[in-house]
């Protein structure tokens, strides 16, 4: 119940409007970041049915450029971004020789010849590193460049998204299709709009330069008083993407853990001829993981969280990920890795509740689908 | 938010209010459910345990963290408002007027704050 040491932690260029909001403030990943406005549920159910705004300033950008971009790219992360077109974005692997996650990105296509990855704030150092390191695998004319100083980022996610968004911009953002980006203005300062987020809601992410941030935050939530969009912090986005089912980097994946384990083999880019870890989980694919990455709920009044043991027939056999309360579904969810072959639906097994054993059943995920 | 005079208050945010009988009623500070936030689960013990000054007698759990409950006196579990515990979200909207367990207080009331002396802790 301790107030972080704000000195020494990082400030988005937002930080100030944060404190002037009255944000609660917690350190996540060395930056000091708004937890919370008005509540985690109320900020939860505003997006689910209005919308909210995040500041994810603190996610970092990292910029690959030159005649072998794309091969380097193609390198680095585990899916096919040669199937990118400009403007285009992908959801990605940054991986280890032995197909676990480095870091999971966007990869966004900015031309032929450049590509941003965006990455966890956590990561950016490590990722940087990783990648200045591992482009030059491929040879040929490549830099990577960490340009994350130069962006403040912005997600505005919710039904109400778009039409206030468009309010603010000559984008044509019923043309933005999902994991696409365009460039243009924002409050009339220079802007790149993604259909992108992290809640399962429509959406969108703005990129815009760090001393206009204030300016563009000011005017997205003036031009969404009447829509009801407020300001929502990192507490509404972990239980929105858990809803959602999207995975959280340090929680459900990390270096320990495969893609395949991870249950997103969708972000493989199988008939890509090398990248790294590519041999592994080709392995993988063919003979099979020993885990898998899973959805539950709780079959009785009890919240399963980040690093409850799980059991089965009495032996340890798992471990639980994430896992809450969720405002909007009103259920004790969660992601868990189980054996391989005890992950189908409906298959039961115990969580260690800080001794207390609570009995719970994988279900499908995602837990939350939008109506479209 | 200015905290009832008619009870004690203890360094970890819980209240006690003391009737002098088999029934002096427990809770947590508003200060303590703003900490918290959304709370959505609360563990109350069974009815008779024995409980000590400063001893875990239950959890609080809202969507992002999970904490103890301390009992703020040595005595003895006398009922456990069910209720709430169905129902606790009620803790954010009325801290001070959520019980959660009563208690047959047997020990003295060393070391509790008046609400002026809580009201400074929590400045």
């Amino acid at each position: 119940m301790t107030q972080p040491a704000s000195g020494t932690l990082k400030k988005t260029p937002l930080h100030a409007r944060h404190r002037a909001l009255g944000a609660r403030m917690v350190e996540f990943g060395g930056w000091d970041m708004p937890v919370e406005y008005s509540g985690i549920a109320a900020e939860h159910m505003a997006v689910r049915t209005r919308a909210g705004l995040f500041d994810v300033s603190h996610m970092g950008e990292i910029e690959i450029a030159g005649a072998a971009a794309l091969n380097a790219v193609q390198h680095i992360t585990s899916n096919d971004a040669s199937r990118l077109a400009d403007n285009q974005i992908q959801y990605s692997a940054l991986t280890t020789p032995t197909g676990t996650f480095v870091d999971d990105v966007l990869t966004y296509r900015l031309s032929a010849e450049h590509f941003m990855l965006v990455v966890n704030a956590s990561n950016i150092v490590k990722d940087f590193h990783w990648i200045a390191e591992h482009v030059k695998d491929v040879g040929g004319d490549v830099v990577a460049v960490n340009t994350s100083s130069r962006y403040a980022l912005m997600a505005l996610q919710g039904p109400a998204a778009r039409g206030v968004l468009q309010t603010l911009t000559g984008v044509d953002l019923d043309a933005l299709k999902y994991y696409w980006f365009a460039t243009g203005e924002v409050a009339n300062i220079k802007a790149t709009i993604s259909r992108t987020g992290y809640t399962g809601e429509d959406g969108f992410e703005v990129f815009v330069p760090p001393s206009a941030a204030e300016r563009v935050w000011d005017a997205i939530l003036q031009a969404g008083k009447g829509a009801g969009v407020v300001p929502a912090g990192l507490g509404a986005r972990d239980t929105l993407r858990l809803e959602a089912s999207m995975r959280l980097y340090g929680n459900d994946m990390d270096e320990t853990t495969s893609v395949l384990e991870a249950d997103l083999g969708w972000i493989v880019g199988w008939k890509k001829d090398e990248f790294l870890g590519a041999d592994t989980l080709k392995e993988q694919k063919a003979h099979g993981t020993s885990r898998k990455l899973v959805g539950f709920e709780m079959l009785e009044r009890a919240i399963g969280r980040h690093g409850h043991e799980i059991y089965m027939a009495g032996q340890k056999a798992g471990v639980v990920t994430s896992g809450t309360q969720t405002p909007f579904l009103k259920k004790a969810i969660g992601m868990a890795y189980l054996p391989a072959g005890q992950t189908a639906p409906g298959t039961e097994f115990d969580v260690d509740i800080r001794g207390r054993r609570a009995r719970a059943a994988v279900v499908p995920m995602p837990f939350y689908k939008r109506h479209k | 938010m200015t905290y009832p005079s008619d009870r004690k208050y203890t360094k970890d945010h819980e209240w006690i209010q003391t009737d002098g009988g088999a029934a002096s009623k427990v809770g947590i500070t508003d200060y303590a459910q703003r900490q918290l936030g959304d709370v959505v689960y609360l563990e109350l013990p069974q009815v008779g345990r024995a409980l000590k000054k400063g001893e875990v007698f239950g959890t609080i759990e809202s969507v992002k963290a999970v904490s103890e409950l301390y009992s703020p006196v040595d005595g003895e579990v006398t009922e456990v408002n069910s209720a709430l515990a169905q129902n606790p979200e009620a803790v954010n909207k009325d801290p001070h007027g959520s019980w959660m367990i009563a208690v047959k207080v047997t020990g003295g009331q060393e070391g509790l704050l008046d609400a002026a002396k809580y009201t400074e802790l929590t400045k």
